[in-house]
């Protein structure tokens, strides 16, 4: 291979980007793994009162108190379940330490950017706001979620609104 | 290391030096100036001069240039003191303050401040002196120094060298009558002066100084011209044995190395070296520590307790199963608890700054406080050395300053009131610090006129509050800080508005500590402050609800008992209350406030804790007392957000969270829920119901 030809190379993968993907229910997601800190098994949730119902509570991190989403109820799903399976994907954004519930994690893909589709204007449940595209895969669809702009929303309520500080 | 770098030492160092030179103008006895001190206002002065020069803040560096050259008068008993003079060394001092923060906020100074003040210090030296100042060390100033020490440069190396020896032959040429006389006067304080004769032509002085002659001449031209003076070292004078006696030739030996320098800062470091010594070593021999570096350790710390009680669940468990081979394992365990509390103990230590902090800030406050009202006032601080928490020290210096004024303004009398009343003049306000139990208790006590139960009581109806005579005193006081509440006969700029002492309150309860007031009539008032030692660390009580844990602050819990259905009356709505001796409380459930699932619905199975928050008590049921712990506080609101009801977060032994619960806050939370009826309450309602809350 020319070295002309390697440049190239490296600078359309410097384009590409890695997501993780994971499952809720039959769909697929994804989100910038660049984000993410660690995955871990759901338990010992502290429940706190008059909260959301997708907000599950906060749990111990190595000492750190981390609050928890469940992103199924928050997109109403209507099956919501925690078994062996259910992991917690723990991110980073807006300096905040945040662990969200999702049924399972697949695996880690390169999407070039011709393979990033613009995300139509959706339904209620989920603002294409939050969205940053929709990846396209062979047969698979990935939603590629913007968790950052999703996790600091007002409706997510995680944040201090900004209107009361 | 970055330039930024010693920038920031420099603002360190300049604030350090600004209190000190605050510290000891405030000190200072007017009539009888301690030297020793003036030297220090005057080398802390020169300190800053030379660091701002250094790195080019030419503004901080001409203010303090002037004040440099009129505290050098001052320290040589040229200047003579008095208060406004004082006054205005205080307003210098304040402006280069406010000159060092637009520096470290990389803004310009301001200007009109700056020239202002050099405009006042000017006059100072013009009124006072006679003399006008040199301008600060610019170039132009420069020369004329330089030239003034080459000239007669041969002439001083050598007188110099014999300076040891100590004789000097000063010749004032072509001076007038005045100035002689000021200039022998001058001399007098460099050294003895042997002989004088002469006239205005020539006057000639012998002076037996350890000082050089350069430095002889520099401080003479403030008064006179260079080429006015001649000094000339003589040998063997008057016959006296003069071996190389108490004068060392320390003090000669800067002399040389700053010929360009000016005359104030040239003479002061030999003194300076000389006294500094002593004082460095008495010096704190501390360090500074990153407030982030020392949280990191603390949060380790908090871990390895977490560990330890971690690992003591395991042992206890271990204990049941087998009762052998596990004794090395209890010992090795009750090792770490040790080591773990004793680290702890070290490392939380680090924290902890002296109170000495946040007082040392009171002598300005009330001299300038005392002044402005035209009261005589004496400050006594009792425990400077008590140490607290560097968060609550910051935070406790507002409301400090706030209770110390209330007290100058409204408890201490006008000094001929107190004459008339047979109280001394002067009046009293001490400040105290020192702890007791796991807290510290701060006290500001006055001996002023004291709280008028009576007045209070009629405000307190004009403001419609539920209050009535028999209210003990102690509750009386504490109306003072209701917010809007104000008993000063008229609105001074220093208080009186009732505005502040709701906020005082506010401020002390959000450290978790309570404020009380004992007051005598006539006699004067005692307000004390407890406070927690540390915001990290609390003792707790742990609490069951349904299969949930929490936990109540200890400080907050008064008694618990099992109610009975005699003591329980059901109010308008959903309102109960229950009778402990005598006395009705508003009781608060739990489990209906936070929704716990599961819980003991029927009051007489569960257990009333009685809980007092922001004067007021309350009944909480819960289901179960567990037993009490000391809990590493962690901050909810740093990865979520602030939950009504709900303090912070702690994690117990078997790593999971438990919810630290606000007293005050349950209360607001279940009115609000009450008055919102049985609709679902949620977070996004929620937000309204916080808006509504002063925070």
């Amino acid at each position: 291979m020319s070295q002309a030809n390697s440049g190239a190379v490296l600078a359309a993968e410097a384009e590409n980007r890695e997501f993780l993907v994971f499952s809720l229910g039959d769909e697929e997601y994804a989100i910038d793994i660049l984000k993410v800190q660690e995955i871990r098994g759901y338990e010992n949730v502290t429940r706190i009162a008059n909260a959301p119902d997708f907000i599950k509570g906060v749990t111990n991190l190595r000492g750190v108190i981390v609050p928890i989403v469940d992103l199924r109820i928050k997109f109403h799903f209507e099956t919501v379940e925690y078994g062996g399976q259910t992991v917690v994907i723990v991110v980073n954004v807006a300096d905040r330490v945040v662990g969200i519930v999702v049924d399972g994690v697949s695996d880690v893909m390169t999407l070039t950017p011709d393979q990033i589709k613009p995300a139509p204007e959706f339904g209620v449940t989920l603002s294409s706001d939050f969205l940053s595209g929709l990846g396209s895969l062979d047969d698979r669809m990935l939603v590629l979620v913007d968790i950052d702009k999703l996790l600091t929303s007002d409706e997510m309520a995680l944040v201090e609104s900004t209107s009361s500080q | 290391m970055d330039i930024a770098d010693f920038f920031d030492t420099f603002f360190e160092e300049a604030e350090e030096l600004l209190s000190d030179m605050e510290q000891h103008l405030l000190e200072l006895d007017i009539d009888d100036p301690d030297s020793e001190q003036l030297n220090a206002i005057f080398r802390a002065a020169h300190s800053i001069k030379g660091g701002a020069g250094t790195f080019g803040f030419t503004v901080l560096q001409k203010t303090t240039h002037i004040l440099e050259n009129l505290l050098d008068y001052a320290r040589k008993g040229e200047l003579t003191l008095r208060a406004d003079l004082v006054d205005t060394f205080l307003e210098a001092k304040d402006i280069m303050h406010e000159q060092l923060d637009a520096y470290r906020s990389e803004e310009e100074p301001n200007q009109e401040a700056f020239e202002r003040i050099c405009q006042t210090l000017q006059q100072i030296a013009l009124d006072e002196i006679g003399q006008q100042l040199d301008g600060p060390a610019t170039p132009a100033s420069e020369p004329k120094a330089s030239s003034a020490s080459s000239e007669n440069g041969a002439e001083g190396k050598s007188s110099e060298e014999k300076a040891a020896n100590g004789h000097l032959l000063v010749a004032l040429l072509n001076v007038e009558d005045k100035d002689r006389i000021l200039l022998v006067e001058e001399l007098e304080q460099l050294g003895e002066v042997q002989s004088q004769s002469g006239d205005a032509k020539r006057y000639e002085v012998i002076l037996k100084s350890s000082d050089s002659a350069d430095d002889i001449e520099a401080v003479m031209c403030f008064i006179i011209e260079p080429d006015q003076i001649e000094i000339t070292a003589v040998e063997g004078v008057a016959a006296e044995p003069s071996p190389p006696e108490e004068e060392s030739p320390a003090p000669a030996a800067p002399a040389p190395q700053a010929p360009a320098e000016n005359t104030a800062s040239k003479a002061s470091p030999a003194k300076a070296t000389a006294k500094e010594k002593p004082k460095k070593a008495a010096a704190e021999s501390s360090i500074r520590v990153s407030v982030d570096k020392v949280d990191q350790i603390i949060n380790l710390v908090g871990e390895l307790i977490i560990t330890q009680s971690m690992l003591d669940q395991t042992v206890s468990d271990l204990e049941e199963d087998q009762s052998v081979g596990n004794a090395s394992l209890q010992n090795g365990m009750s090792l770490l608890q040790r080591n773990a509390r004793d680290l702890q103990e070290a490392v939380m230590s680090i924290r902890m700054i002296p109170m000495e902090f946040v007082f040392s800030r009171f002598p300005r406050v009330v001299r300038d406080t005392a002044g402005k009202l035209g009261k005589e006032i004496e400050l006594i601080t009792e425990g400077k050395s008590t140490e607290l928490d560097k968060s609550l020290v910051e935070r406790i210096t507002d409301p400090l300053t706030h209770l110390v004024r209330n007290s100058l303004d409204h408890g201490v009398e006008m000094p001929d009131v107190r004459e008339a009343i047979g109280k001394p003049r002067i009046g009293k306000l001490t400040l105290s610090a020192r702890h007791q139990g796991g807290n510290i208790l701060i006290e500001v006590r006055d001996d002023g006129a004291g709280m008028d139960r009576d007045r209070l009581l009629a405000k307190a109806r004009e403001n419609g509050l539920n209050v009535s005579d028999t209210m003990p005193d102690e509750e009386v006081f504490q109306l003072i800080f209701a917010p809007g509440f104000s008993t000063a006969k008229e609105v001074t700029d220093v208080s009186g508005r009732g505005v502040g002492m709701d906020v005082v309150k506010r401020n002390i309860q959000s450290m978790g500590g309570r404020v009380e007031i004992q007051s005598k009539l006539g006699e004067g008032t005692n307000t004390r402050i407890v406070l927690p030692l540390t915001l990290a660390i609390l003792d707790g009580m742990s609490i069951k609800v349904g299969g949930e844990t929490f936990i109540l602050p200890l400080s907050t819990v008064l008694e618990s008992l099992q109610p009975s259905k005699d003591d329980m009356y059901a109010m308008a709505g959903d309102d109960v209350v229950i009778k402990v001796r005598d006395e009705y409380l508003p009781v608060i459930a739990i489990h209906e406030v936070l929704n716990v699932e599961n819980a003991i619905t029927d009051p007489t199975k569960s257990i009333a804790v009685i809980v007092q928050g922001e004067g007021r008590r309350y009944a909480m049921l819960v289901d179960e007392l567990i037993g009490q712990q000391q809990v590493v506080v962690k901050n909810l609101e740093d990865n979520y957000r602030k939950v009504p009801g709900i303090s912070a977060a702690t994690i117990l032994g078997d790593g999971s969270v438990a919810l630290i619960l606000d007293i005050t806050g349950l209360h607001r939370l279940s009115r609000y829920k009450k008055e919102a009826g049985k609709k679902v309450v949620n977070n996004q309602n929620l937000s309204s119901f916080k808006e509504a809350e002063p925070s």
